[in-house]
């Protein structure tokens, strides 16, 4: 097979195809987003690869959230096919209700749920660390270093999940998801038949069926950990150091062990990688007992250094973020790892002696957003109390100068609660901005509440066409729909306003937001105008 | 063998296509690549920037090491600046467009960027907007600066021709013309 240069979210993807999948599932999110589109790009591809009957039943698709996307995909297993779910890591807390549950089902068809971290914050509001949330599931978690080992990690995933009848996490952080490298693809494999789980009371978790499947999934953790402990790789050289990398960890550390072991008369640290959990114990036990220190290489939270630290027979220092030889916060780089393994820096020019500000982002020449921005700022300019609440998308941006036109930015969704919690315990002017695709993920159901409870509040959602931010994705339902979808929420179809966000509708933007400013319960205004990221792709294809 | 390339631009600039450009060329001259990029927030006229490492053995991290880099590759002068503590003391070279772009407040004086550079022990500095419409296509100023660097690459001049040729052959002639020129210009200035 030749090699492909392709990177960490596309190789996914193709391990995928090449796992035979039936069904793959998402919403878009940096930086996972590319898991879904390559899928999409090579889905005629493979279905071309497909016998005339099996065409029909494979599917690549975007879903509302996270949450559903998880769901369809239990659906898939349930009937005995493999599907995969891929989101970024906050979208994993959309879906944390299916997710744990999941662990408690007989999975059929496998299930492989794809995360992608985002340590350093590229395009996140955190840098949560999914293996713990892998963990608290009893769910058992792969995590490649490169992007070969993750095209063959989607492979042993799929196989792991049917033997074990469980969903496997693959988690994967920003670098590996968003660099290249050649790699090399197996044989794919047919999609597997249509074939019913036979056993739904392994499927139905009301308490009676749920404690059972606990119990064995208590029994079936034990075994995980055996498992992943022998895959672990443990090379005993020096006793001076030990290492314990995982994930992309290797890859810096192997950037420097060269450099170590010139410096310490051509030996090499020992060294323990581990690319599953939950952790074994034992190959960490015997590391211990052969040097007189540990670093631990981990990218994301101190996870393996707090779970070993105190551990050991005897006392034994153990060097990693807890300790501060690496940082707690941002990514892990080469250059950091270098300096946690003791050498010095290489020699580099010096930074430059004028200060540097930083570039904020800002939106595009001519977005529809800044328009719809100077619109609300000027509706509020002469009000003296407001509160402005906004989401996740890039009118976040608006935060920034030289809008400043919002003032929270918390999670999806978020924007229409807050505001409605504000007005209820009496805020004037509570004004909430959200964009299409926010709104269909998780806006509406907080829309439904302020419907039900007459909350007084002002809700912009600014209807751009498209999930924006990712690189304009397809929204589930289409604009045309917006107005319908409202007044079947239950907003009083006089105060849902439909306005063109653009400059040439300032004035009567403004005077609309004002009207509905002054109106004592929920009113709309959708202000519509399509994202020019988006027109630039449409005309593309 | 190793090359280590930083390209620094801002959002737009088209400096991701001259990173899978010469990743490209390295390929069909048989050498490993990697390359790392960021997508997302980050993009949206913002700091774009993209690693690109090459050698004739494997290659370890995605992103380059501080003092590492070979070749700092920027479209737009403030940015070149950025990333100097990449660049390796001994050997490292800077090539940068002359034009700045100035979509923030605090942006320094323009002149204090250039001279900054101009202090540099290697530098390339060219106006590649202006070669660039002159070539036929104001946008080929990526691929100007690209021309600017080609000697100091591990691979022929011609196989960066060649990717060019492929890279741009769906947007038409014209497209293909107007960037081969300003590649050409770009070495006749510097990277003969």
């Amino acid at each position: 097979m030749p090699d492909f240069v392709f990177s960490g979210d596309e190789a996914i993807a193709r391990g995928a195809i090449d796992s035979g999948v039936s069904a793959a599932f998402a919403y878009p999110g940096t930086p996972s987003t590319e898991i879904m589109e390559f899928l999409q790009a090579h889905w005629d591809e493979y279905k071309a690869t497909l016998s005339d009957e099996e065409r029909a039943f494979v599917v690549a698709q975007w879903c509302s959230n996270e949450k559903t996307a998880y769901e369809a995909a239990l659906g898939v297993s349930f009937v005995g096919r493999r599907a995969m779910v891929s989101m970024k890591h906050v979208g994993l807390n959309v879906a944390m209700d299916p997710f744990i549950n999941s662990a408690l089902v007989k999975i059929n068809g496998g299930l492989v749920i794809v995360v992608a971290d985002d340590p350093g914050m590229f395009s996140s509001q955190n840098e949560q660390d999914s293996r713990i949330l892998a963990d608290f599931a009893h769910i058992p978690c792969f995590e490649p270093s490169d992007q070969q080992e993750a095209y063959a990690m989607v492979r042993d995933a799929f196989a792991y999940s049917e033997i074990h009848e469980i969903p496997v996490l693959l988690r994967i952080t920003t670098r590996l998801a968003h660099a290249r490298a050649q790699i090399q693809v197996s044989p794919g494999m047919a999609p597997r038949a249509l074939k019913k789980c036979s056993d739904p009371t392994a499927w139905t978790l009301m308490p009676g069926f749920a404690r059972p499947r606990w119990r064995l999934l208590l029994k079936k953790y034990e075994r995980f950990r055996a498992d992943g402990e022998e895959l672990a790789k443990l090379e005993l050289r020096d006793k001076a150091l030990g290492v314990i990398t995982c994930g992309i960890g290797l890859k810096y550390y192997l950037e420097n062990e060269d450099d170590w072991a010139a410096l310490h008369g051509d030996k090499r640290p020992s060294h323990l990688h581990i690319d599953r959990y939950p952790l074994g114990r034992d190959k960490i036990q015997d590391l211990s007992n052969y040097v007189s220190k540990i670093l631990v290489i981990e990218e994301g939270y101190p996870y393996i250094e707090r779970e070993i630290v105190g551990t050991f027979d005897a006392p034994l220092p153990v060097l990693g973020k807890l300790s501060g030889d690496l940082s707690l916060s941002g990514e892990l780089t080469a250059d950091s790892v270098r300096l946690a393994l003791g050498l010095a820096p290489l020699e580099a020019l010096a930074a430059s002696s004028i200060e540097l500000p930083s570039r904020p982002p800002q939106f595009c020449q001519g977005c529809p957003h800044g328009d719809s921005f100077n619109a609300l700022k000027a509706a509020l300019q002469d009000e003296a109390e407001f509160l402005t609440t906004s989401d996740i998308g890039c009118y976040a941006l608006a935060a920034l100068p030289p809008y400043n036109a919002v003032e929270s930015c918390v999670d999806m969704g978020a924007s229409i609660g807050m505001a409605r919690g504000a007005s209820c315990v009496g805020q004037k002017n509570a004004v909430a901005v959200i964009g299409d695709s926010t709104f269909y993920h998780s806006g509406m159901t907080n829309l439904l509440d302020a419907v039900a409870h007459r909350s007084k509040l002002t809700l912009l959602i600014l209807d751009n066409s498209t999930t924006g931010m990712t690189g304009a994705q397809p929204t589930i339902s289409p604009g045309s729909r917006m107005k319908t979808l409202i007044e079947g929420l239950g907003v009083e179809a006089a105060h849902i306003r439909e306005l063109e966000a653009h400059r040439k509708s300032h004035d009567i933007n403004v005077a609309a937001i004002r009207e509905e400013l002054t109106y004592d319960g929920v009113s709309v205004i959708i202000l519509k105008r399509e994202c020019l990221e988006y027109l630039k792709k449409v005309r593309q294809q | 063998m190793n090359y280590n390339i930083i390209l620094a631009g801002v959002g737009g600039q088209g400096g991701l296509s001259v990173s899978v450009l010469i990743a490209n060329a390295a390929l069909t001259a048989g050498f490993q690549v990697k390359q790392s990029e960021v997508h997302g927030m980050s993009q949206r006229g913002g700091e774009v920037v993209a690693h690109l490492r090459i050698a004739d053995y494997e290659i370890q991290s995605p992103t380059i090491p501080k003092g590492a880099a070979d070749l700092i590759l920027a479209f737009e002068p403030l940015e070149a600046l950025r990333y100097l503590p990449w660049l390796s003391a001994s050997r490292g070279m800077v090539v940068s467009s002359l034009t700045p772009i100035r979509n923030f407040s605090a942006y320094p004086d323009t002149a204090e960027v250039v001279a900054e550079i101009k202090n540099l022990p290697n530098y390339r500095i060219l106006d590649a907007e202006t070669i660039a419409r002159q070539a036929g296509n104001v946008k080929a100023a990526n691929i100007c600066l690209l021309g600017a660097a080609a000697d100091l690459l591990p691979l022929k001049a011609d196989s960066l021709r060649k990717q060019i040729e492929l890279y741009f052959s769906a947007k038409g002639e014209a497209m293909v013309m107007a960037n081969l020129k300003a590649f050409d210009e770009g070495r006749n200035k510097y990277g003969a």
